[in-house]
């Protein structure tokens, strides 16, 4: 069972207030706490290393999977493997995240690496949050790693949040696409204090009329560092955009690496950066509606993450 | 009321100091619908923009109901019922169109009210409702958001720096039945910067500014005669050929 802080964990992570609807498993500390399967959607637990597989059969529709993690232990460091076999023509929904409550002195870290094998004319929403709190001084570390491989006409859409209370972070994603598949990514990512975090995306576009969308939006405050580095490579005819932009404050960094790789005629390729601070006239229009400086800048960081 | 008591406004630039706004006295009563016009960097934003405190005075006074409110800043000066419609919207990344106006409202206003505002500038709301306040909107459309911001506020005075500016003539006839719809609505004061003839004709006073200064200031019927075959007509002229 779940206790308090885990269960506060939860909501922040995967927004559930009580037990999920449909297939779900809950990993706690490192052990097993519950899971539950459905008649199309099979979790099993990894016999060579720690995690799990999904297997979602073929055709299944307006099902969801919820696999959340927390850890409340300080000093705990764990590598999960998990590997999702989605079968063709399914619709699912599959909700991930990690939060760490780290109230001690040790360095808490979990890194979650995620294979996404994604069937022909499938469609997958994939939802990671990542959240982290505690006042020790032992620090917050999360490494997520997702790996997509998109069949023929297959969707994958990946919304990846981290918001709060992740010390050091590097997110590394790749993914691969046969020919009519089409990746999308919204990220979403504020950092502050000291924290660094570092996002490296690499969308490879193998088939025909395969397309690639990477979105980025982030805030970086404090004495924070991020760095986004988008390399979209287009092997034969196909559209990539991949989008950058961060709001910079007080004295972080924010480094934006752009690249593409063009191996066809026919790729096009296109990426978009945009760094710089909130600008003076967006809070001058919120205070003329009667916000002081601090709600202005509040309603522009949240809409901007949106 | 509002009250401008000799109120200056000087910029430092790179030609050295210089004098935007010039001993401007001027009153605005409750329900008046002014509007200010004048010829292109006479000082005319730049008095609303003084009157919003988005500029500080370098002299004089403001009073609003007798209220000193020279030193108040923007959100003091919103929070007593001060309004202002850009010349220029503001775009957001991210911020909707009924993020805007619930924020302008103050409240969580329901989505029926929201499209209420948006109704009364000429826009068929559920298109516009979830839309961003960003580059995708047309001008015209942006600036009838803007406005809308404005009237969701409803507060004792009402600015718009140049509504018309930036729309085009079609969305220019429905704008000037915005403002006699707000001119009958409206139960504060509105004063409108504008060099069309047209708005200048529903207009309670006009004032005219020109050089920093006030040049002329009073009832429609007397101001407006007089602006006709004068140096400030012609520089409407010129502007609308521009």
């Amino acid at each position: 069972m779940l206790d308090a802080i885990q269960r506060h964990l939860i909501e922040e992570i995967a927004d559930l207030h009580t037990v999920p609807e449909g297939a779900y498993n809950i990993r706690a500390n490192g052990k097993l706490d519950s899971r539950r399967t459905t008649a199309n959607i099979d979790i099993i637990s990894k016999t060579d290393k720690s995690g799990i597989d999904i297997r979602i059969k073929d055709g299944t529709k307006n099902e969801s999977v919820h696999i959340p993690v927390v850890l409340s232990e300080s000093g705990l460091k764990e590598t999960v493997y998990n590997d999702f076999y989605i079968g063709e023509d399914c619709d699912v929904v599959i909700v991930a995240g990690c939060g760490i409550d780290n109230c001690g002195v040790h360095d808490s870290e979990h890194d979650g690496v995620h294979r996404f094998f994604i069937g022909k004319n499938s469609r997958v929403k994939y939802v990671e949050k990542h959240y982290g709190q505690g006042d020790g001084t032992g620090k917050r570390i999360l490494n997520p790693v997702t790996e997509a491989y998109l069949e023929e006409g297959a969707h994958a859409e990946f919304e990846m949040v981290q918001i709060k209370g992740v010390d050091s972070t590097v997110r590394t994603n790749i993914a691969k696409l046969a020919a009519g598949a089409s990746f999308i990514v919204h990220e979403a990512l504020m950092t502050h204090g000291q924290q660094t975090a570092k996002s490296l995306y690499t969308v490879e576009m193998n088939g025909d009329d395969s397309s690639a969308d990477v979105v980025s939006r982030s805030v970086a405050r404090d004495d924070s560092v991020q760095e986004f580095e988008a390399c979209l490579i287009g092997n034969t005819l196909c559209k990539g955009h991949a989008e950058c932009d961060a709001i910079i404050m007080d004295r972080a960094r924010v480094i934006s690496v752009p690249k593409l790789e063009a191996n066809s005629v026919d790729a096009a390729l296109i990426h978009e950066a945009a760094v710089g601070k909130i600008a003076g006239d967006q809070l001058i229009k919120l205070m003329t509606l009667g916000l002081s400086e601090e709600q202005a800048e509040e309603q522009i960081i949240s809409g901007f993450l949106r | 009321m509002l009250e401008l008591q000799h109120v200056s406004y000087d910029v430092n630039d790179e030609g050295g100091n210089k004098e935007i706004l010039k001993d401007i006295s001027l009153t605005i009563e409750d329900g008046d619908f002014l509007v200010v016009t004048g010829p292109n960097g006479g000082g005319k934003s730049s008095l609303a923009k003084v009157i919003m405190g988005i500029n500080k005075p370098t002299g004089g006074k403001i009073l609003l109901d007798g209220e000193d409110i020279t030193e108040l800043d923007i959100t003091g000066r919103a929070a007593r019922g001060i309004s202002f419609a850009f010349q220029t919207p503001v775009t957001f990344k991210g911020i909707r169109v009924l993020d805007l106006l619930r924020m302008a409202r103050g409240k969580q206003i329901s989505i029926a009210q929201a499209c209420d505002y948006l109704s009364r500038v000429g826009l068929c709301a559920r298109d516009y409702i979830d839309r961003e306040v960003n580059g995708s909107l047309s001008g015209g459309e942006l600036k009838r958001i803007e406005i809308a911001t404005v009237l969701a506020r409803g507060t004792k005075l009402s600015l718009f720096d140049e509504p018309e500016a930036g729309i085009d003539i079609w969305s220019f006839q429905n704008l000037i039945r915005v403002f006699e719809s707000i001119r009958q609505s409206v139960q504060g004061s509105v004063m409108i910067i504008s060099h069309q003839e047209r708005i200048l004709d529903i207009a309670d006073k006009i004032a005219v500014i020109e050089d920093g200064r006030v040049v002329r200031f009073g009832p429609k019927d007397e101001v407006l005669p007089q602006l006709l075959g004068t140096a400030s007509a012609m520089n409407m002229a010129c502007d609308r050929l521009e």
